[in-house]
């Protein structure tokens, strides 16, 4: 990543800056948490700030676009959210009947609200957000063949990105502390080796469809527990290690439109950690609009998540060497809401909860964001745990229902 | 003499016969079939709009748009609409495949999640950006969308105009009717008053400052919706209109919504 952007800024003065387009935002982040900590080393508040500068350049009548997107993030807490990414640097042309990205970029695949399973071929940024929905920067090179019956995406990704995860004075974070500095990789290249993926979609009447394939480095690690990590003593665990397994999986995401509901469906196969397994969510949003003769929508979202794979980290059973998974979405269901005002602040929120089925508890997050003046969002995010049981994965975070402030300020 | 060479001379006897028989509803469609023709075979244009919205107290807040057209022969335009402000939604982008019958398409790609978000097309009614032009008001507007009744000859601003009533389709419109001033030399729109559901005057747009290109095409810079319910009003400035600048279905689709920015 480093000879990247070393790269990245020696080709800068070939492109001529004034031409082009500056944009991006700065954000000032504070959070406070209604429980004191569970673990030794977290606090109770948090403030961070963040900056993401974006240029653009386009030429030939934007069939030709040049993109460099940094990101750095400064935290007072964590030093793992301390970090900065290069989240896009990408020369984008388009032809007639086919268009290549080639560099770092950032490509999204689904449907659903709650979970995002499709979506492979980038790496989370875990310490950004624990909804999983921030990404780090993905070297590729992309080749769309934009075709009658459809657009097939041919993807080469040479080099992995390793998920980011919270340190020990990092909140929330997982009991184990997770010793991102020695991943453990089943490949011999290790995050050197090269990724492919493949991908047909197409709109099609009131149906939007994909299909797709990838084989290389699974971006969602397993954890081992190494034998020197447990206390002969005690039999305390001190960390545990992220296992990157070569996979292959083969997904479809699904999406239907009737009016004014939105049917979803997204599952996976993977083979290659453990037994092979499925993991699929599906449901609807639907959405009342402009309810009682105002300018107001709202729309109501169900969903039901279910996983192959066991959550481990949770069980007692976990012995030293062998791999684990963590994935609490076994067999839940999901209600939300989002309302948009469509006020000239635009004014938005969307509330979800999660409930898991087999009675381990619920989970909770609500967004709400408004615009002030024309350039600033002030942004409050809420999220909760109640019930959660030592049978799964969240019980890390039980103690972690905190509220989040974000003023961001966009140029 | 054969009844053949009687022919002609017994048309031109009708013809005042048929006008005379012309329903309004055949009238206000007459009209509004003539107005879309004189706007066919534009191919395909680029703009760029302000809008200013203005809200009770006077408050202002701007957006600014670039929109691309593409004419569809058989169907409805396709066009694609990039938010430069707010400065929050710069690079939002939005996709609309307006049909002749039956819902519009509609996708919106959001660039800082790379997602391409398809739309309920329901929510025509609801407000574009905040602004007092609902998704309907500023789709393109086809003569399938609607009946019509032809009201009356009137004169506005010194003009010869129609006046008559449209009413939608679909029973997802905001509207039960709309009444139209189009003047009578080019058959462009002048005024449109909006009828909400309860039939109550909602919405009065004004057209000013009208352009002509390539010698055919006309179009309004300057488009003011006042809401009567409200006390809020949009001010819409179009500008920077270029007719045919060569593009095709692949400026519409879903990759090039990727690639705006």
């Amino acid at each position: 990543m480093k000879k990247l952007l070393i790269a990245a800024i020696g080709l800068l003065p070939l492109v001529n800056l004034q031409a082009g387009d500056w944009r991006g935002y700065i954000e000032l982040e504070g959070t406070a948490f209604f429980e004191d900590p569970a673990f030794e080393g977290q606090s109770n508040s948090n403030l961070s700030i963040a900056a993401e500068p974006e240029y653009i350049k386009e030429w030939n009548r934007g069939k030709d676009i040049f993109t460099f997107k940094p990101f750095y993030r400064i935290d007072q807490r964590d030093d793992n959210r301390t970090h900065g990414d290069l989240r896009e640097l990408s020369w984008i042309h388009a032809a007639s009947d086919w268009e290549v990205l080639a560099g770092v970029g950032k490509v999204f695949w689904g449907v659903t609200e709650a979970v995002h399973l499709v979506d492979i071929i980038n790496q989370t940024d875990l310490v950004e957000s624990f909804d999983g929905e921030e990404k780090l920067g993905q070297p590729m090179i992309d080749l769309s063949l934009i075709r009658d019956w459809g657009v097939v995406d041919l993807f080469v990704l040479p080099g992995f990105r390793e998920r980011t995860f919270p340190s020990e004075d990092g909140r929330p974070r997982f009991a184990i502390p997770i010793d991102t500095d020695n991943p453990i990789y089943e490949s011999s290249a290790e995050q050197h080796h090269t990724d492919f993926a493949a991908r047909w979609s197409n709109s099609i009447g009131n149906w939007d469809i994909g299909l797709s394939y990838f084989y290389g480095t699974s971006r969602e690690p397993r954890f081992v527990i190494l034998p020197s990590a447990i206390d002969p003593v005690t039999g305390t665990v001190s960390e545990t290690n992220p296992l990157y397994e070569i996979i292959n999986q083969t997904s479809i995401d699904l999406q239907a439109i009737y009016g004014s509901w939105l049917w979803k469906l997204e599952a996976f196969t993977r083979g290659g950690q453990g037994d092979r397994f499925v993991s699929a969510a599906g449901g609807f949003e639907y959405t009342f609009v402009g309810v009682r003769e105002s300018a107001i929508d709202v729309g109501v979202i169900a969903e039901y998540l279910y996983d192959g794979r066991d959550d481990e980290i949770g069980s007692i059973e976990i012995r030293p060497g062998t791999a684990f998974s963590t994935s609490p979405f076994q067999n839940d269901f999901v209600l939300g809401t989002r309302i948009t005002l469509n006020d000239a602040q635009s004014t938005e929120l969307l509330a979800v909860a999660i409930f898991d089925l087999e009675g381990n508890g619920q989970s909770f997050t609500v967004e709400a964001s408004r615009r002030i003046g024309s350039d600033w969002i002030l942004a409050l995010e809420g999220s909760g745990f109640s019930n959660v049981s030592e049978n799964t994965s969240l019980v890390s975070f039980k103690k972690d229902s905190n509220i989040r402030l974000k003023l961001t300020r966009y140029f | 003499m054969t009844p053949v060479k009687f022919l002609p001379a017994i048309l031109l006897c009708l013809l005042p016969l048929c006008v005379q028989a012309e329903t309004p509803e055949e009238k206000g469609l007459a009209i509004a079939v003539e107005a879309d023709s004189r706007d066919t075979g534009f191919v395909d244009y680029t703009n760029n709009v302000q809008m200013i919205l203005r809200n009770k107290q006077g408050q202002e807040s701007i957006r600014v748009i670039r929109s691309k057209t593409l004419e569809v022969d058989g169907d409805g335009d396709k066009s694609q609409t990039i938010f430069d402000e707010p400065r929050d939604v710069k690079g939002t982008a939005l996709l609309s495949f307006t049909h002749k019958e039956g819902p519009d398409d509609q996708w919106l790609y959001l660039p800082a999640l790379k997602r391409v978000k398809r739309i309920a097309s329901d929510n025509k009614s609801g407000p574009f950006m905040g602004s007092e032009f609902a998704y309907e008001d500023i789709t393109s507007q086809e003569v399938e969308k609607y009946t019509y009744k032809f009201l009356r000859d009137d004169t506005l601003d010194g003009l010869d105009v129609f006046v008559f009533e449209r009413y939608p389709i679909d029973k997802k419109s905001g509207y039960t009717r709309q009444i139209i001033w189009l003047d009578k030399e080019h058959y462009k729109e002048r005024k449109i008053e909006y009828y909400d559901r309860k039939d109550a005057l909602l919405k009065t747009l004004v057209f000013k400052d009208y352009h002509q290109y390539l010698d055919k095409f006309w179009r309004a810079h300057d488009m003011h919706m006042e809401n009567h319910l409200t006390g809020k009003s949009t001010k819409l400035i179009q500008s920077d209109y270029e007719f045919n600048t060569g593009l095709t279905d692949r400026d519409f689709d879903k990759n090039s919504l990727k690639r705006a920015r």
